[in-house]
């Protein structure tokens, strides 16, 4: 063997180690940003505690426009960072594009939806429907003029999801809860307008509602700021929210993505995929927020019927409506 | 529509003009002094974010408000520096503003108080409270004055009525004082205002500077009444439909108040009625928040008159030797 081969093969082993040492997970976040109180600063809190347990560490980037998620996805697949996880549909069929193109890589998307999953790609979605119909139980229960409000971010399918599973909930407790809904618009600049969100609330307190629902990331911040300072109650998303205003957020309609980033990023390598996950209640998916800060709202009553509803819909003896299943809702009209 | 409806969101018109009021009063300084200025936006953001930060460390919202006029300020300076001083292309320069408003914004928010790019929740004296105007709880039970009075004049914070002040202020100034005359001719035609021995430089520097402080009472507006805090880009392109109403009002104080009103009555239609029925067919929610532009382009194009804008905007002056 040469001196020429021998340095050759040196650097090739190193080369080769080397990019084992960086196959370190990525993470996507969707535009509402890292920090958004809510949906992605779950993903973060999970990518976080991974990092914490296992004391590996991960690579993220917050999108700033749309056109950065292709160009994300394979700068972090070429860096050789595995599993990717992305947070949010919009990015879905891009992924589905990009994700052929690196087969040793392996992908997550959660939120969103493919017809045709790719070999390397596991989605990982919520049946948000479910959460959303307990907390709306616990709306109608708390409300007193017996209407509630439901705000949400950016008019798409997945926010319509939320909210008829809310409208169905709030109907069973009484038929004749009025439910009125409100989107704060078609773009998204609709996950980051807590002024709109502020005038939405306004809006549908004038028109009755004492409890509101909030499903709109960063306006969602307005919706839950108002709805404090006019003493009503309002409902968090995603994340837990009651602390932000102690005492006057009823609960938090929990998603657990961050368990979901956990899971991917502690598979590594070895995670399944070519499939799709659904995270209901029977998983702990999803669910209600109880912690100090909402106790004193929550009555007893009100937690006996959450808790019974929730076992019937696990057992599979109620069924909650989803929205996805004909593009429309029982309980509202949006 | 009932009369409390109807006050409702008259009420709610008022504060989504406001910003958009002072924000339009802002370029209309800069603008007729032959400075245009897309960089609204960004200032407002940036005073947002300054006014927010000083009132949660400070606890006193008027501290607050001072910090977002001087970041405001001082961003009107940078832009005074390149298009004045430097004759550069004043639409890049706005554009720059914009986008290091947007960008520095959150990286500063995020490195004084680690919560993501927002500023932590404003309490108590950081926030500006709802002002009760005298008599307004008294005349509520008068019938049609008592709760037009209480309900949409009285209860919003003290910017609003600042922010109603500054138009006939702003007509006054430019359309009744000798500054405001050679303001409007450094606009128009700065080589007579130099052939006059008035500083072009000088005037245009202190109309962008007023523009500076409009912009900052705009952003303080939005962070510390409207909301208690900020919240990454919540401007959420109010600076660009400032621009919009300062074209549909071709330029005029008053009319500056007619378009924001207008326009904030759109906003707020559209947010208390997500689809309106007319019975023969439905408005969708999307056509009244592209309603603002629409118009603009309708008088852009001409159809309502002409908007002429002023003459020497968007060049720098230089003096011949």
């Amino acid at each position: 063997m040469t001196l020429m081969t021998k340095l050759c093969s040196a650097a090739a082993t190193l080369a080769l180690t080397a990019g084992a040492a960086v196959a370190e997970p990525a993470l996507i976040y969707d535009l509402g940003g890292k920090f958004d109180k809510s949906f992605n600063e779950a993903a973060f809190n999970g990518a976080e505690r991974w990092a914490e347990e296992t004391g590996g560490s991960y690579r993220d980037i917050e999108l700033q426009s749309e056109a950065q998620r292709e160009q994300a996805l394979r700068r972090f697949a070429e860096a050789g960072a595995n599993p990717i996880v992305t947070t949010g549909f919009a990015i879905a069929s891009i992924l589905g594009d990009v994700a052929p193109d690196y087969p040793d890589t392996k992908f997550v998307n959660i939120d969103g939806f493919l017809q045709d999953i790719p070999e390397n790609v596991q989605m990982i979605s919520f049946q948000e429907h479910q959460g959303s119909y307990l907390v709306g139980m616990m709306a109608a229960m708390a409300s007193e003029t017996g209407t509630v409000g439901f705000i949400g971010g950016m008019d798409v399918p997945l926010i319509r999801h939320f909210g008829c599973g809310y409208a169905q909930g709030a109907k069973s407790v009484d038929p004749d809860t009025e439910v009125i809904a409100n989107m704060t618009g078609t773009t998204p600049t609709a996950w980051n307008d807590p002024v709109k969100g502020s005038e939405l609330a306004r809006a549908q307190i004038s028109q009755g509602a004492d409890v509101i629902y909030a499903a709109a990331g960063g306006t969602g911040v307005g919706v839950l700021q108002t709805a404090a300072d006019e003493d009503i109650l309002s409902i968090g998303v995603d994340s837990n929210q009651n602390h932000l205003h102690p005492g006057k957020v009823l609960t938090s309609m929990l998603k657990r993505v961050d368990v979901a980033v956990y899971n991917a990023m502690e598979a590594g390598e070895d995670l399944e995929t070519g499939s799709s996950t659904v995270l209901g209640l029977a998983e702990n998916g999803v669910g209600v927020a109880m912690d100090e800060n909402n106790e004193q709202l929550v009555s007893e009553e009100m937690m006996t019927a959450v808790e019974a509803a929730r076992q019937e819909i696990i057992d599979g003896d109620l069924d909650v409506v989803s929205y996805y299943a004909n593009d429309s809702c029982p309980a509202i009209s949006f | 529509m009932d009369f409390l409806t109807t006050l409702q969101v008259l009420d709610s018109a008022i504060r989504l003009a406001t910003p958009l009021l002072l924000a339009c009063l802002a370029g209309l300084f800069s603008e007729r002094a032959g400075i245009l200025d897309i960089g609204l936006e960004g200032k407002m953001l940036a005073a947002a974010f300054f006014s927010a930060a000083t009132a949660s460390i400070t606890g006193d919202v008027w501290l607050g408000l001072g910090a977002g006029i001087v970041a405001s300020m001082a961003l009107s300076l940078v832009h005074g520096l390149a298009s004045i001083t430097f004759r550069g292309n004043q639409l890049i320069s706005g554009v720059a503003i914009n986008f290091l408003a947007a960008g520095l914004t959150v990286l500063i928010a995020q490195a004084w108080f680690s919560q993501g790019g927002r500023t932590p929740s404003l309490i108590g004296t950081g926030r500006f409270e709802p002002l009760t105007l005298p008599g307004a709880e008294m005349l509520t039970g008068i019938p049609l004055v008592g709760p037009i009075y209480s309900e949409l004049i009285s209860g919003h914070s003290i910017l609003v009525y600042v922010a109603f002040l500054m138009v006939p202020l702003t007509w006054w100034l430019l359309f009744r004082t000798r500054f405001g005359l050679r303001l409007r001719a450094v606009g128009e035609a700065p080589e007579a205002v130099d052939t006059a021995g008035v500083s072009v430089v000088g005037v245009r520097y202190v109309a962008v500077c007023i523009c500076g402080i409009l912009c900052g009472l705009a952003g303080a507006y939005l962070a510390t009444a409207l909301q208690a805090g900020f919240v990454k880009d919540m401007t959420a392109g109010r600076g660009f439909i400032a621009l919009a109403a300062l074209i549909f009002a071709k330029w005029r104080p008053w009319h500056a108040l007619y378009a924001c009103l207008l326009f904030g009555l759109l906003q707020a239609v559209a947010l208390r009625y997500q689809n309106i029925d007319l019975g023969a067919f439905v408005v969708p929610v999307q056509f009244m928040d592209a309603l603002p532009y629409i118009l603009t382009v309708v008088i852009l194009a001409g159809f309502v008159g002409k908007a002429i804008p002023p003459r020497a905007g968007g060049q720098p002056y230089v003096k011949e030797s």
